[in-house]
């Protein structure tokens, strides 16, 4: 490695990578800018915090102290303005040029805000960053309603959020169904209903035209069929952008995100690396968080010596909202034509599962409204790995034909009462044929429920109905 | 003869047991681990007599000419005699630290004491460790990490009733110590309830009222996961942290980046069960969280530990009356033998051997200049890897340990003992390891001699001698006087144990694991005395923590971890996960349960037990024999379908010498800090053979 690594971004990508790379190698020189001047947090939280679970302080992911204790040179609320790839350096905002032996961007992304008339106004907030979480709070504070603008997963954890803060919210989505990215039409639609047994409206299909306004505050949304809805907050939440300005000035090649290979370097520059929301791998630019912490892992080996590849990573969606349980993963708008489908709905209890199998393997699920078996869905497609072939596990836990508890009827002989001491119940028939009455008998004769005790009800059980048995078919021995 | 009140050979409960007349074996009413409503007794404890008589007991000392000579009857002036040359003649040759001491946590007290000071002031070696490497190191390095302290529960068992929630993370206690089921009755009975983590849904797992069935490898990131869930559910003692604790603020950072669903991910547990978990633990007015291997046998073991401990103290659990965080100890003396000296890093009563302070006061104990007491040496994996290589040791004395079947990638252990000059075992039967030696000496056994026990609780026990030893047989007290007195030992070795526990006593004098003030006439008269107890006016501690952490400024350390995962992951060549543990009817590598002919038949031959899915894909059918290849080594055990393991699990018992011996599957992979090895996990394929 010649020279020190920069680190350009400290979210949740540039973060991981600058922890992984301490937790590999003590004597790396790192640097790392954040535009930010916050310590990196949690984003995943955000929701919890607009939901008043968690405090905004309370989800940051590196304490600031650590930078110090363990020798990165962090630099917050530095922006990287260039990058000269021929010197090797980047200059900040404040001139300072630093230079890199490897470069890392980590920058990100923007959020998508329409080109609309009013969507500058005040009371109108992308939802993106810890900030935009602080402002939506702020404005929530005191208003009475709220129009979110998109019904992907940022959008509806938005408004269970402000639903949850009292506040009239309406969902304006575009799509044809709630999160049609993740969902089929049917999912769709039990989400629908769902979120609208929790107090939040939804209208799909609903194009934006602009926002009205009145002394540059918003008042409300209005869509292409002339209906405005009036709103004191309008959120917007309708996909992001990966940053790439920098990139695309350094010459870098850019299509939706910068491209980088297997070993998550520029096609262009060696020395030049990305990963997280600015990346983009095989076709494909990730915006979960999942694949961004995979990729700074792989990269963290890379560039201490490993000789590790990216491979894409498979992305499983979940909703963060009170109230909703909801998984998705894979191709889950597959029909019974193109592959093995089981499907389970309840929609008027807010249940939907959809299962999809190929070769024997998961390529695509839906949970919704109920999702302990998302644990196992999850694993069987991150692994690729061979499905069950009792489908029903899939969708339901806890279905495994669990044996009848034995009654001391139909219980066989062979069969073992007390576990702790190796008694069968042939032997406790043998003890009380031979005059046992009580479990005490059995006790001193088998060691029967002296060890755990738990065999006691069932050795009661066995005496008793063995002397129901004595009245109709007396015993051999005829004792007693 | 009237029966002699005493304990089981077996595990940790040390369930009190009478002995007597003849072999005949019964519960004790008295001792609270299985006393009670007519006493308790699993079927180990109940046939344990038979150990009195087994037909293959040693009773003469057994000796080689050669490596390829067969091992011979001789006498024990010629056995210890050619011990002591060989000790010489390797130490002069390659230096002190060429012979290695190698003991077990079933030693009593006396003994693992007198092992520990024998290798040091007789050897003067650094090369002691024994077979509690790979069973307690994970918990006590943890419980040392965060109290300063490791007993350990922290609670008398009784308290287990009490508990309004009990979290189990990898025990399993209806099969390993059946008789403290009942204390989980009677918790049950009380309305208290019980949450098992577990890959299998073993016996105890049936019983709880949650089961979280967590993939291999991963109970740090479910722990660390509920830990984030009960911050968010607002289930956090702030008070407590305050006041008692310190670290949390760093834990919380890395607590923040587990959030339920990703820790869903990782461990393929339910988010719903996950916080189902959390609200039966939070809202518990009295709660208890345990660990038991199967959450420690891991490379990431003391993290693991960790990550409980970080839970329960935010839990505010610790110190308070009826909570806190424990683990379950496994072997008879688990407690008492990481506590006196058998450890290579650890001198009586629970000191270091790098603190000039304890040195001193130990060399001062033992006659000796504290300059003289050697450093300290290798942990049991490493030594046992050292054996006979270039540097490593060239001699071997083991007592108490069966390596040969205990030890992970036990095909290599094997073959560094093969590679000694001179190998020594003390047993009373002749074990898989003991056959392997130059010189094999017929020990006393546990209803033949006296000596105390620490068990799960910490309360100190007394085993009595209930019949004399066979005659031709010595205790390893005597043993270790015989050598010490050859090799011109400084100081005394006695071979009583009363004198010997009086001298432990003294050298425990001020350390954590204080003995001083505990005495045979106390523990009889008190039904046992808990540690530390610092004179014998002190009533000794039941309750450890109550006021104050045994930290220098009394806080107990929350200390952020990090989930790594297993250090050997399935792949496309090893697609299933191995998991080893045990069976009820035998104990450890089955030396003492395989030659007592009840626990024969109940559990006759090793086993893999695999979901019928899995087997099905393979083509493997129930009672098939199955190959099982790690990259270590292949076994051959049968298949025994159970729909109670996870689909991409199997499971074999380690008590099992011969091809299916599982410990020649397992990964020696260490943690970094206790060196614990990971039996827990690793990779393997199957094939039906």
């Amino acid at each position: 490695m010649n020279g020190q690594i920069v680190v350009v971004g400290n979210g949740m990508a540039g973060s991981r990578l600058v922890s992984e790379l301490r937790a590999r190698d003590r004597n790396l020189r790192i640097t790392v800018f954040g535009a930010e001047t916050a310590q990196p947090y949690n984003r995943v939280l955000l929701s919890n915090v607009l939901a008043g679970v968690t405090a905004p302080g309370d989800i940051g992911l590196t304490d600031p102290a650590w930078y110090a204790a363990n020798g990165v040179d962090a630099r917050l609320g530095r922006e990287i303005v260039a990058i000269d790839r021929v010197r090797k350096t980047v200059t900040c905002a404040d001139g300072t040029v630093t230079p890199y032996g490897t470069l890392v961007l980590a920058t990100g992304s923007a959020p998508v805000v329409p080109p609309l008339p009013g969507l500058d106004a005040e009371g109108v907030v992308a939802f993106r960053t810890l900030d935009d979480c602080r402002a939506i709070i702020r404005m929530a504070d005191g208003a009475e309603s709220a129009v979110v603008v998109g019904g992907g997963l940022l959008g509806l954890e938005a408004a269970r959020g402000l639903a949850g803060r009292g506040l009239r919210v309406t969902v304006v989505h575009l799509g044809g169904h709630l999160m049609e990215r993740q969902l089929d039409a049917e999912a769709g639609g039990v989400l629908r209903r769902t979120i609208a047994g929790l107090g939040v409206r939804t209208l799909v299909g609903a194009r934006l035209t602009g926002a009205p306004t009145a002394g540059g505050r918003v008042t409300g949304v209005e869509l292409d069929d002339g209906v405005v809805l009036p709103a004191d907050l309008v959120v917007l939440a309708c996909g992001i952008r990966p940053e790439t300005g920098l990139a695309r000035a350094a010459g870098l090649t850019v299509d939706r995100g910068v491209v980088v290979d297997d070993r998550l370097r520029s096609v262009d520059d060696p020395d030049v690396h990305a990963i997280g929301e600015c990346a983009q791998h095989q076709g494909t630019v990730y915006g979960l968080v999942a694949p961004a912490w995979e990729q700074a892992r792989i990269l963290a080996d890379l560039l201490t010596g490993g000789d590790a590849r990216y491979e894409g990573s498979r992305q499983v969606t979940r909703l963060k909202a009170a109230g909703i349980e909801l998984a998705a993963m894979g191709e889950t708008g597959l029909g019974d034509d193109e592959a093995e489908v089981i499907r389970f709905a309840d929609p008027a209890r807010g249940t939907y599962k959809k299962v999809v199998i190929r070769d024997d393997r998961l390529i695509g699920a839906i949970l919704l409204g109920e999702t302990t078996t998302a644990g196992t869905l999850t694993q069987l497609y991150d692994r690729a790995a061979p499905v069950p072939s009792d489908r029903l596990a899939l969708l339901f836990q806890g279905l495994d034909p669990a044996t009848p508890a034995d009654t001391p009827v139909r219980m066989p002989d062979a069969a073992t009462v007390c576990v702790c001491n190796n008694v069968s119940k042939g032997r406790i028939r043998a003890c009380w044929e031979a005059g046992a009455r009580d479990v005490a008998d059995v006790a001193a004769e088998t060691r029967a429920t002296t060890g755990c005790g738990g065999c006691r009800d069932t050795v009661e059980g066995i005496l008793e109905w063995l002397g129901t048995q004595e009245v109709t078919f007396p015993t051999r021995s005829g004792r007693r | 003869m009237s029966p002699t009140a005493t304990h089981c050979p077996y595990c940790a409960l040390q369930c009190g047991m009478l002995v007597g007349p003849g072999t005949t074996v019964a519960p004790r009413e008295d001792i609270p681990a299985n006393g009670g409503d007519g006493g308790a007794l699993c079927q180990k404890g109940w046939t344990a007599g038979e150990l009195l008589d087994i037909p293959d007991r040693l009773t003469v000392p057994l000796m080689r000419a050669r490596r390829d000579a067969p091992l011979e009857p001789v006498s024990w002036d010629a056995a210890l005699d050619r011990i002591a040359a060989g000790i010489r003649r390797i130490q002069e040759a390659h230096g002190r630290e060429a012979v290695a001491v190698f003991g077990g946590g079933g030693l009593t007290n006396e003994k693992a004491y007198q092992l520990g000071k024998f290798a040091r002031v007789a050897l003067r070696t650094p090369n002691i460790d024994y077979n509690g490497r790979f069973c307690m190191s994970s918990a006590a390095a943890a419980q040392n990490r965060a109290f300063g302290l490791d007993r350990g529960l922290p609670v008398p068992i009784t308290d287990i009733a009490a508990a309004d929630t009990i979290l189990l993370a990898g025990g399993n206690v209806a099969e390993t110590m059946p008789p403290f089921v009942r204390h989980l009755t009677a918790q049950r009975e009380r309305g208290g309830r019980l949450i098992v983590v577990d890959p299998r849904e073993t016996a105890t797992a049936r019983r709880a009222d949650l089961h979280l069935q967590v993939t291999p490898g991963t109970d740090l990131a479910l722990a660390n996961g509920l830990l984030h869930l009960a911050i968010t559910e607002g289930f956090i003692d702030k008070a407590y942290l305050d006041e008692r604790t310190a670290g949390f603020e760093d834990v919380r950072t890395v607590i923040n980046g587990y959030w339920p669903e990703r820790v869903e991910r990782i461990t393929g547990v339910p988010v719903p069960a996950m916080r189902t978990a959390v609200r039966m633990l939070g809202e518990a007015a009295n709660a208890l969280i345990l660990t038991a291997r199967g959450a420690e046998q891991h490379a990431t073991g003391t993290d693991t530990v960790t990550a409980f401990i970080n839970l329960a103290l935010a839990l505010g659990l610790p110190g308070r009356p009826g909570s806190g965080f424990g683990c379950l100890t496994g072997q008879g003396n688990g407690q008492g033998g990481r506590e006196h000296g058998q450890k290579a890093d650890q001198l009586p009563g629970y000191r270091r051997i790098d603190d000039p302070a304890a040195r001193e006061h130990v060399a001062r104990v033992w006659g000796i200049d504290p300059g003289d007491l050697p450093g300290p040496g290798l942990s049991a994996t490493e030594l046992l890897n050292a054996l006979g290589t270039p540097g490593g040791p060239r001699a071997l004395l083991l007592f108490g340990s069966n390596p040969v079947v205990s030890a992970p990638d036990a095909g290599r252990v094997q073959a560094r003992l093969d590679a000694l000059d001179l190998l020594v075992v003390s047993d009373f039967v002749p074990s898989e390891t003991a056959v392997r030696a130059d010189v094999v000496l017929p020990a006393a056994q546990w209803a033949e001699e006296t000596g105390t026990i620490t068990n799960l609780e910490g309360r100190v026990l007394l085993r009595r001698a209930a019949r004399p030893r066979p005659p031709g047989v010595r205790t390893d007290l005597e043993i270790l006087a015989a050598l010490a007195e050859r090799l011109a030992a400084p100081g005394r070795f006695g071979a009583e144990p009363a004198e010997v526990f009086d001298e432990l006593r003294a050298a425990s004098a001020g350390g954590l694991a204080d003995y001083s003030g505990i005495t045979y006439e106390r523990i009889v008269a008190e039904t046992g005395v808990f540690w530390p107890c610092p004179g014998e006016d002190h009533p000794g501690t039941p309750r450890v923590f109550l006021d104050r952490f045994a930290t220098p400024d009394g806080r107990a350390r929350l200390v952020p971890v990090d989930h790594r995962g297993p250090a050997e992951d399935v792949c496309a060549d090893y697609p299933v996960y191995l998991t080893t543990g045990r069976v009820l009817a035998h104990y450890q590598s089955g030396a003492q349960t395989r030659r007592v002919r009840a626990l024969v038949d109940a559990a006759p031959e090793p086993y893999v037990e695999i979901h019928p899915d899995l087997a099905g894909r393979l083509g493997i059918e129930e009672g098939d024999d199955v190959r099982v290849t790690s990259r270590r080594g292949g076994a051959v055990a049968m298949a025994r379908f159970s729909t109670a393991i996870r689909r991409d699990t199997v499971f074999m018992p380690f008590h099992w010498a011969g091809p299916a011996r599982a410990n020649l599957l397992t990964n020696p992979a260490l943690d970094p800090t206790s060196r614990m090895p990971e039996f827990k996990v690793c990779a393997v394929r199957l094939e039906k053979k």
